[in-house]
């Protein structure tokens, strides 16, 4: 039950089951996985119960519920709760809340949906393993010596495991389709602008978005619906209106709908062939559903990965000055205990050793090694050559998509070189790691919405994912292809060995 | 040691036209104790203004607290000027009017498009570690000031402004360091206000060339209504880059700049120049050092002691990482919009200190008070006299009566208990020659406190017009009973029946002084 959105919404419509007994099953999943899988920072036990109580109350009174009345949903934890701590999985904010909701969170708690805790992530957001957390790492639910992917490691490993049907991510690179595909679900990342940034602790902020993952595209679809929205209150959020994108779901034709297959991306060195294969065996599907496939290529494809290392920490060192210890967050003095004055410390005035110690602290090592390369790249004289060109080539990269977009309605390609790496496997180098992102982080750079969907499993029984990609503000026809492919597959409906079922 | 620096300002604005001066310098309790080798160098004094206003806007820059001052600390505030994780900026609509209006004004250039750009430092009064400003592309650019020369009133210096940008203020650090600890507090209710630098090109040559253009600029921006200009609580700041050319021998020396922060009077702006043209030239004297051996330097200004004192600096300058903030989208300002501000802009203060003297004929000195009350006083005076016939004595009686009642009773002239035309026609009656200052005076005096017209008023004081009958009558008993006044005007000395206008005033205090003095005067030619 807990794996399908649409399901338990029906069995709370109908009556077949109450909100709080939805509740406690998730909480018991989540009791029952959270020791080995650790998907969770935080659970809000009484809060998600009293709110369930609530909405079975208004239910037996006959007063009208939201939409998704009932529905546990999990948020990353990078973004803002007021009733809950939001550490961004990080010391600087391990005992942090927010004096205030995202406005995603606003959204959906007004539609009914039951916040029942916190999710996992890479400290920050920066990462593709959630490994780079402060609060411990999170494991594959696939195969638990695996990583489930990051930044939104928790957030996909939470629906993995059956504890919620939904949650909710944020992609500054590729953190929601990245996990989704190393977990075999769904995530959506939406048009930058789409939804409110709004209480999403900025990572870098001309790349963020948040989005929702879950098992199948009906399910995302539901609760992007939920979360999305113009917000006047973020200046780059988009005054559109969000259209009906169930409606998307139920289309299955994708008669005269142009494909185009990036087939440089998977002809690339290191691409695992069930990666390959699942491109391919995907291509087959929507040929049989109508669409038409063509090659396409994106020309400063092989420029994405510098770019986004560049721009990413450039906005990251800005952002993260305001942790500095001074008012809120992680605040150390420059003694220890014993009142010894760390030895670097200890010619700096008192306030800067105050900063320096706090951040010192407060950071962990891919925080601080982002800080550095932004900082440096951002600086007098480094400035044109760094940040300057990276902007310049990021013009570039959106002019590829426009061009391509001219001609085709979608693009088709994989999410990631390989499925799921092990734990360790590649967090000493980083650049390995920063690797993850080659197919992901073009729709950041561009701000164009993306799909993952599970479309294959590979010898050890790992899921893949590809990946769909689509025109600013058109979602709706990512939701469409992806629930024609869903209707004729059924990678979606697999589950880890082991799989909570309820 | 302030005559020193005087010597300087007011050589140089005798000088400006003309040659370099020489300037006679000694040093007294300077930093330095050297005294100078060389006494006599040709100084050029170089001094530009930058002036941070804060904007008159409802609410904060980028979020909706209160923007009031002395509110207890840390009372209007928000996750955003708070820097919260996860808050974001939303531009104030106001404050990009509020500055296109300055902008124009200044005869400023108004781009099509303007962006915001974020400069980092770490401070605890900046909670973001970055404050959001203007780098590149400011919202206003390129004009000038036009001021009077304080040297000479009937010319205008042409002062350029290089730039004003938008920006957001910082808050208050407080340090305590009493008791031996060592504590600083942080009020962060400032944080966020709208905050519009204004920089001057360095084309002034004087502290009292400062001065003027700063009192320049407070007035247009408080004509404009763009701000408080507040000096002490602190809406209008300014800081002085200031450097000294110094022609040794026909070669062009430069000393090194020097920014004096802070400043926030207009008393300490004129001090912190004078005393930074002194200091500076004994530093040369002592140093050699000029503007290619060290960068510009940062101080501050120390009231009590009266001097400037270099603040706390880095090995390398600062580098503050300007890069624009991808949290805000670039503002396009469009034509109709700029027209239409343009339009809504009215006489400025300077055009209306010319046209009170054009059309009213009123002396600099007295345009120049009228301009200086504002739009409501100008308003005042144009009204009083259009009723009076005779603006100049308009506003003598404004500069005098009004504005003392003004002080005195701590009445704006808005809500003046005698409007414009009422005073009009209290000054045409005088004019007229039906009143006499000192009982046009009464009158004024009953009206501040009755609102009734200038006829009401007289008929209440009894003061009437005396008929040419009594007037004869008055004169003839006055004569005749002072026959030694006859005498002595008979004899040549006319000014002798003034003792008689003091009796004629007291007998009856209508009775107008000139027309009983030719009264007397016609009777005794016919006697």
């Amino acid at each position: 039950m807990l794996d399908s959105t649409s399901t338990i919404l029906e069995l709370l419509r109908s009556g077949d089951a109450t909100a709080r007994e939805v509740t406690e099953q998730a909480l018991r999943a989540i009791g029952a996985t959270q020791p080995s899988i650790n998907a969770y920072t935080h659970v809000a036990y009484d809060a998600a119960l009293n709110a369930a109580e609530a909405v079975d109350r208004d239910r037996k009174a006959g007063r009208p519920l939201p939409p998704l009345a009932g529905l546990p949903v999990a948020i990353k934890d990078v973004l803002c709760t007021a009733d809950m701590p939001t550490t961004c999985s990080s010391n600087m904010l391990r005992n942090f809340t927010p004096p205030y909701d995202a406005t995603i969170v606003a959204n959906l708690k007004r539609a009914g949906a039951i916040v029942i805790g916190k999710t996992n992530m890479d400290e920050f957001a920066m990462g593709a393993s959630t490994e780079t957390s402060a609060m411990g790492l999170t494991r594959n639910p696939w195969d638990e010596d695996r990583t489930p992917g990051g930044s939104s490691g928790g957030a996909a490993a939470a629906v993995a495991s059956g504890t919620v049907p939904l949650s909710i991510g944020t992609d500054t690179g590729g953190s929601i389709r990245q996990p989704a595909a190393f977990c075999g679900i769904t995530g959506l990342k939406p048009t930058y602008g789409r939804c409110s940034r709004l209480g999403l602790v900025a990572f870098a902020s001309s790349l963020d978005q948040a989005g929702p993952l879950g098992w199948s595209v009906e399910d995302v679809a539901i609760g992007l619906q939920a979360m999305a929205g113009y917000d006047p209150a973020d200046s780059t959020s988009v005054d559109q209106e969000v259209p009906d994108l169930q409606s998307a779901v139920a289309t299955d034709n994708l008669q005269g709908v142009r494909i185009g297959v990036l087939r440089d991306s998977i002809d690339q060195e290191g691409v695992a062939p069930s990666v390959r294969k699942a491109v391919s065996d995907a291509e087959k599907v929507f040929t049989d559903l109508g669409a038409e496939i063509v090659e396409v290529s994106l020309r400063h494809s092989p420029y994405w990965v510098p770019t986004y290392y560049v721009i990413a920490p450039c906005e990251a060192s800005s952002n993260l000055s305001r942790f500095d210890g001074a008012h809120y967050g992680h605040r150390q003095s420059a003694q220890d205990a014993d009142g010894a004055v760390d030895e670097s410390l200890a010619k700096a005035e008192p306030l800067e050793a105050m900063y320096r110690a706090s951040r010192a602290a407060g950071f962990g090592s891919e925080v601080k090694r982002r800080i550095m390369v932004g900082t440096y790249a951002l600086s007098a004289g480094y400035y044109d050559a760094y940040y300057n060109q990276a902007l310049k080539v990021r013009r570039l990269i959106r002019g590829d998509y426009d061009t391509a977009f001219e001609s085709v309605d979608l693009l088709l390609g994989p999410v990631t070189p390989s499925p799921a790496f092990g734990l360790g496997e590649n967090i000493d180098d980083p650049i390995a790691m920063y690797l993850c992102d080659l197919f992901t982080v073009g729709a950041n750079l561009a701000g164009v919405p993306a799909l993952s969907l599970p479309a294959g499993v590979d010898d050890e029984g790992l899921p893949v994912g590809i990946q769909l990609q689509a025109p600013v503000m058109q979602e709706a026809k990512l939701i469409a292809a992806g629930a024609g492919f869903q209707s004729k597959t059924e990678y979606h409906r697999l589950r880890p060995s082991g799989f909570i079922v309820s | 040691m302030a005559s020193v620096a005087g010597a300087v300002a007011d050589s140089y604005n005798a000088g400006f036209l003309g040659s370099p001066f020489s300037l006679s310098f000694t040093p007294i309790d300077m930093p330095t104790s050297t005294r100078l080798a060389s006494d006599r160098y040709p100084v050029t004094v170089i001094i530009g203004l930058e002036v941070h206003a804060q904007l008159k806007t409802q609410t904060k820059l980028f979020c909706g607290c209160a923007t009031q001052f002395g509110m207890p600390a840390n009372t209007q505030v928000c996750p955003v000027c708070l820097g919260m994780p996860g808050a974001l900026p939303v531009i104030n609509r106001e404050a990009i009017e509020l500055s296109v209006r300055t902008g124009l004004a200044l005869n400023c250039s108004i781009p099509p498009l303007t962006k915001w750009d974020r400069k980092q430092y770490f401070y605890p009064d900046l909670p973001k570690g970055y404050q959001i400003s203007q780098f590149d592309l400011p919202i206003c650019a390129d004009g000038y000031l036009d001021i009077t020369d304080p040297a000479d009133p009937d010319s205008t210096r042409h002062i350029g402004i290089v730039r004003a940008h938008l920006e957001e203020d910082a808050g208050k650090s407080m340090h305590d360091e009493s008791a031996g600890v060592s504590d600083t507090k942080i009020d962060l209710n400032r944080c966020g206000t709208p905050l519009l630098e204004i920089v001057s090109q360095p084309d002034l040559r004087s502290a009292a060339e400062a001065k003027e253009y700063l009192s320049e600029l407070k007035l247009l921006l408080t004509h404009l209504a763009v701000s408080d200009c507040e000096m002490q609580e602190g809406s209008l700041r300014a800081d002085a880059n200031v450097n000294l050319h110094l022609d040794v021998d026909g070669k062009k020396v430069a000393t090194p700049i020097v920014e004096v922060k802070n400043l926030n009077s207009f008393r300490n702006v004129q001090r912190a120049i004078d005393y930074e043209v002194e200091r500076q030239l004994v530093a040369w004297e002592d140093s050699g050092e000029t503007i290619n051996d060290a960068p510009k330097r940062t101080f501050g200004w120390d009231d009590a002691s009266e001097r400037t004192f270099p603040q706390r600096e880095k090995e390398e300058s600062a580098d503050y990482r300007y890069f624009p903030d991808p949290d805000l989208l670039p503002v396009r300002l469009p034509r109709d919009m700029i027209d239409e501000i343009r339009s809504s802009l009215g006489e400025l203060p300077a055009v209306t200190r010319t046209r009170l003297q054009n059309q009213y004929g009123l002396k600099f000195y007295d345009a120049d008070v009228i301009v200086n009350q504002g739009p409501a006083m100008i308003d005042y005076f144009e009204t009083a006299a259009s009723h009076s016939g005779d603006p100049k004595k308009t506003s003598s009686w404004i500069m005098q009566e009004v504005m003392r009642t003004i002080k005195e009773r701590d009445v704006e002239i808005q809500s003046f208990p005698v409007p414009p035309n009422r005073l009009g026609e209290l000054v045409h009656k005088i004019v007229d020659g039906k009143l006499d200052n000192a009982r046009a005076r009464d009158v004024f005096e009953y009206l501040l406190d009755h609102d009734e017209n200038v006829d009401t008023a007289l008929a209440a004081l009894g003061i009437e017009a005396v008929g040419e009958d009594d007037l004869l009558e008055l004169c003839r008993e006055l004569l005749a009973a002072n026959p030694q006044v006859v005498e002595d005007v008979q004899g040549g000395k006319q000014q002798a029946v003034g003792a008689l206008i003091g009796k004629a005033r007291a007998k009856n205090p209508n009775a107008n002084p000139k027309a009983v003095r030719q009264t007397l005067l016609d009777l005794i030619a016919q006697a």
